[in-house]
């Protein structure tokens, strides 16, 4: 009994270390998919998934309107103190002032690519860009500010 | 036709010419020392550059790419990066064991070298005892492990290097039985003779069911007995840092090195030469012509042929498996491979006797 036993044990583990070097045996010989990626050669061919976190954007559109309705949402919930909301008042066609994003100031350098400002933004106004060659010889070029030079809120996003 | 045995046979008779029978011993064993060394050189520069190209292949990766023609080059701006490094010595070290220990490996491994068959007729030392010699000089390999652990004053170092003790001390005894069932087979000890047995088969063909399983055994033994992955624990990394040579840096890690890759090249040859002919030809019993075509690829040739395809297949084990624990390596040298290898040379022994081997 003992001996029956001994002995599947045995063949079990002969088997199993034989299937382990029949399937990198199959990678040795079928040499064709190559997981390196060659990277400064393959820049312009460089393909990331589209969850990768790069940095934050601000989307604009081509009349240069973007969705930032300057609500700070995103300011409250980032962990690290990343993103600063400068606010303005804008007076709208009917005489009214309404609070107005001035600059969004995005410190890179802080930034943990952790995707809080995303899900808190309500307007959907920022995401993450795929873009990951950040380094700069000024650490103050890694201060951004997002939103583009005379840009405006795209009309009905509240 | 030109051989290594023929031109070993030039240069002996033009030394026995120009000089007397003392200087002309001298002059040989100096030329034997210097292609000892350059085979070692050369040796590491390939085996180096194939492991990480193997395991590059196994693992969907390009491995070094940059250097020379896809890589080939890599190997040796490596051996001068080492070379060029300083090779620290920490001050609560034991220095002069410190500093002996490499050389110690690198001597074993080049005494071990003395009685391998690389081709026909072309043998360094062809002692009676050849395969009792192999086993004795092997396990010195695990003095200068210990001597390196030791005198390193570092604790990751002393805990590889008594692992590696173990190791070594243990899988010897298996790595000793599976080379006896040859022994038994053959019915001697001396390197010549075993090969020359196997003249109409190798013993693989002939032995069948204990050659077989002393063929198994001995690879597991053996891989374990260099302290290559699966059985790398007197270095494993992610817990030793790298064990018993955690300390040594850049020449005196080299030769270490070197002397790892030497001596998976040595018991490489050994186990082509016990168990897949050496340096013999294929032959099939007494198909005349067929071996007469074998017979002209020269045995240098398929002795190097047999010893790279076992090389390879270790690199196999070492990227195909994970690394065992100290127990389950003792579990499986103890429980597994001694008793099986036991009843193994008890087989070999009735199939010798009865004579009921080809």
């Amino acid at each position: 009994m003992f001996l029956k036993e001994y002995i599947s044990d045995v063949a079990g583990a002969l088997k199993s270390l034989f299937i382990g070097m029949k399937r990198t045996g199959y990678y040795f010989t079928h040499h064709k998919e190559i997981i390196t990626e060659q990277y400064p050669d393959n820049r312009a061919t460089l393909v990331l998934p589209e969850r990768f976190r790069g940095e934050v954007v601000m989307t604009h559109n081509e009349n240069n309107e973007h969705r930032c309705t300057g609500c700070t949402a995103c300011e409250l919930a980032c962990p690290n103190g990343t993103i600063k909301i400068v606010t303005k008042f804008d007076i709208n066609a009917e005489g009214k002032k309404k609070k107005a994003v001035d600059k969004f100031v995005y410190h890179l350098e802080l930034c943990t690519m952790c995707n809080l400002c995303i899900q808190a933004c309500p307007t959907d106004a920022i995401k993450m860009a795929q873009t990951f060659e950040h380094s700069v010889y000024d650490r103050s070029l890694l201060t951004k500010v997002l939103n583009k030079p005379d840009s405006k809120l795209q009309e009905g996003v509240e | 036709m030109w051989s290594l045995s023929k031109i070993t046979d030039i240069i002996h008779s033009w030394l026995t010419e120009t000089f007397n029978p003392t200087w002309t011993l001298i002059i040989e064993m100096v030329i034997v020392g210097v292609g000892v060394i350059g085979l070692f050189a050369v040796l590491g520069l390939i085996l180096v550059i194939m492991e990480r190209k193997v395991s590059a292949y196994m693992q969907i990766r390009l491995g070094p790419n940059r250097v020379g023609p896809k890589g080939m080059m890599q190997s040796m701006a490596d051996t001068v990066k080492l070379l060029v490094k300083e090779g620290m010595t920490p001050d609560g070290a034991d220095k002069f064991l410190f500093n002996f220990a490499p050389f110690i490996a690198m001597i074993v491994a080049m005494l071990l070298m003395a009685p391998i068959a690389f081709a026909k007729d072309f043998q360094i030392w062809d002692i009676n005892i050849g395969v009792l010699y192999i086993t004795a000089i092997s396990s010195l390999n695990v003095i200068a492990i210990l001597m390196a652990g030791w005198s390193s004053n570092n604790k990751y170092s002393l805990l590889g290097a008594m692992r590696s003790g173990a190791q070594i001390v243990s899988y010897e005894l298996s790595a000793g039985l599976a080379i006896l069932v040859i022994v038994v087979l053959t019915g001697s000890l001396q390197i010549s003779d075993i090969v020359a047995a196997q003249a109409n088969g190798w013993w693989i063909f002939k032995g069948w069911l204990p050659a077989w399983i002393a063929f198994l055994i001995f690879m597991i033994a053996v891989t374990a007995e260099t302290n290559r992955a699966p059985f790398d624990l007197s270095e494993a990394e992610s817990e030793l840092t790298g064990g018993f040579h955690t300390e040594y840096s850049g020449m005196k890690f080299a030769l270490f090195f070197l002397a790892e890759y030497i001596n998976v090249f040595i018991v490489c040859g050994i186990g082509a030469t016990l168990f897949l002919g050496g340096w013999m030809p294929f032959h099939i019993g007494n198909w005349e012509g067929f071996n007469h075509v074998m017979d002209y690829i020269p045995s240098s040739i398929w002795f190097f042929g047999k010893t790279f395809f076992l090389i390879f297949v270790i690199m196999w084990f070492r990227w195909t498996f994970p690394r065992l624990r100290i127990d389950q390596l003792l579990n499986l040298e103890w429980k597994y491979l001694l008793p099986i290898g036991m009843v193994n040379i008890l087989l070999v022994t009735v199939i010798a006797i009865l004579k009921w081997h080809f």
